[in-house]
């Protein structure tokens, strides 16, 4: 059984409806012991860094989720859940991460004004922010929730600020002015930035190959 | 690289779309369901329900009809048409939309946008805006485009942008229909500066229509359309292969 979590951030409805469409089982929940016999725990996301860093504490899933990722249980960050699993972020102020993965979320604006200021090219006024569409993936490491995706598959992006973590964790980047992290992987725990509930055929492909780990 | 969106809206009434013929191989071309799945499976980048219905019943359909799209077609859904309050927010929202576009209801209440995008983020609200050139300047119209509200489109989109809407719709009344390709000058003079995403619609004839508004218009990040992709004239999936071939970013 897949564990999705549910603590009053974002839209469960199309995750929940991917693996059903998988045929695969998975359960919207905010119960630790339904985490527990989970085999799998998606912690999915969108808004802000410190309102769901909160929402997390307050539904006392926090320390729930740390543990079970570090039994080894195979963990799905998604979009903001993903950028949750590292360890700071600097969206509107200074906030903890869950510090399964080395490194902190940052903005995409940063990241382009720093290549531009060492290229001389202008992204950082050229480029909307958030990232809004459809973006391919470049691999850069192995990862096996891509064992049925190729390299420049097309996934759906939202988002604002990206993951800054070391190049070992990243597996796949996307070119948005500068190559923005696109997934990362730490052992047992994994994230996408992108919607692979929202990517058609090719992101139900990765949901798939996570729930066979 | 982020590439440039091709959007087919469905008008759905009574649970039934609108326009639509001249579909190879679909038994039920009326079937939101069905059209949106080949939609899907042609290469369409998102899509757009409008909610054109009037009565309780009719809005009660569309709801049901949503929750069965959504957990079949796993693209991004934008949901229009009666969005009047928070409320009818959270409606569609928990039926499977990703985003939901706001039009009369955010002119009778501009507050409206606030709201929605602190409680739900400002990448789930669509701005969306029927303009049309009064006297010399872009006014915005209200009522499916029949209501001139006097608003100046301009001002109206900066507003819907700074109360933090996250992506803007324009649909150009003069090009509505006419088929002979977007409307280039309303487009820069209304979002030409705005830093959110802007989708473009009214006018699209063709294919060229679709390449000549990407090239000419780099900051318009997507292309609306209905009838032409509904009655057949253009398809989608040569579309895509044409916008490639041009050196536009497409989703193949």
């Amino acid at each position: 059984m897949i564990a999705v979590i549910d603590y009053g951030v974002g839209n469960l409805f199309s995750l929940k409806s991917s693996f059903a469409a998988l045929g695969l089982e998975a359960v919207v929940t905010s119960d630790p012991l339904v985490l527990a016999k989970a085999d799998h725990i998606v912690l999915p996301g969108v808004g802000a860094f410190g309102d769901a860093a909160e929402k997390l504490k307050t539904s006392g899933l926090w320390d729930v989720v740390k543990s079970e990722a570090h039994c080894g249980k195979p963990l799905l960050g998604i979009c903001l859940g993903m950028q949750l699993l590292l360890e700071k972020s600097y969206e509107f102020g200074q906030f903890e991460g869950l510090g399964l993965i080395p490194g902190e979320v940052k903005p995409i604006a940063d990241k382009l004004a720093e290549k531009d200021a060492s290229e001389g090219s202008s992204f950082a006024a050229d480029l909307k922010i958030p990232q809004m569409g459809w973006n391919s993936l470049i691999m850069t490491n192995d990862s096996p929730i891509f064992k049925d995706t190729k390299n420049g598959e097309f996934m759906y992006f939202v988002h604002s600020f990206y993951c800054d973590a070391p190049a070992e964790n990243v597996t796949s980047v996307c070119e948005y002015g500068a190559k923005l992290t696109a997934s990362v992987q730490n052992g047992n725990v994994y994230g996408c930035q992108f919607h692979p509930e929202k990517s058609g055929p090719a992101g139900l492909r990765i949901l798939s190959a996570f729930a066979s780990l | 690289m982020l590439t440039k969106r091709i959007i087919p809206c469905l008008d759905v009434r009574d649970g039934r779309v609108v326009k639509g013929k001249n579909f190879k191989g679909l038994s039920d071309v009326a079937s939101p369901v069905d059209l949106g799945s080949f939609y899907s499976e042609c290469g369409a980048d998102e899509l757009v329900f409008y909610d054109i219905t009037a009565s309780a019943e009719g809005r009660r359909l569309f709801t049901q009809i949503l929750t069965e799209v959504a957990s079949k077609i796993f693209i991004p859904l934008t949901v229009g048409g009666g969005i009047n309050t928070l409320e009818d927010f959270g409606r569609v929202l928990k039926c499977g939309a990703d985003k939901v576009s706001v039009n009369s209801g955010a002119i009778k209440d501009p507050q409206l946008i606030l709201e929605a995008a602190k409680r739900y983020g400002s990448q789930c609200v669509v701005l969306s805006a029927d303009v049309k050139r009064v006297d010399g300047s872009y006014h915005v119209f209200a009522k499916g485009g029949r209501e001139d509200t006097g608003l100046d489109a301009v001002e109206w989109i900066k507003r819907g942008e700074s109360l933090g809407a996250g992506e803007i719709v324009l649909n150009s009344i003069d090009t509505d229909g006419v088929k002979q390709g977007f409307d280039h000058q309303m487009l820069s003079d209304v979002c030409g500066s705005v830093s959110i995403p802007v989708i473009a619609s009214g006018g699209a004839g063709c294919i060229e229509d679709f390449i000549e508004l990407f090239k000419e218009l780099p900051f318009v990040d997507a292309g609306l359309a209905a009838s032409i992709f509904h009655y057949g004239e253009v398809s989608i999936a040569d579309l895509k292969k044409v916008m490639a071939a041009n050196g536009i970013p497409a989703r193949l």
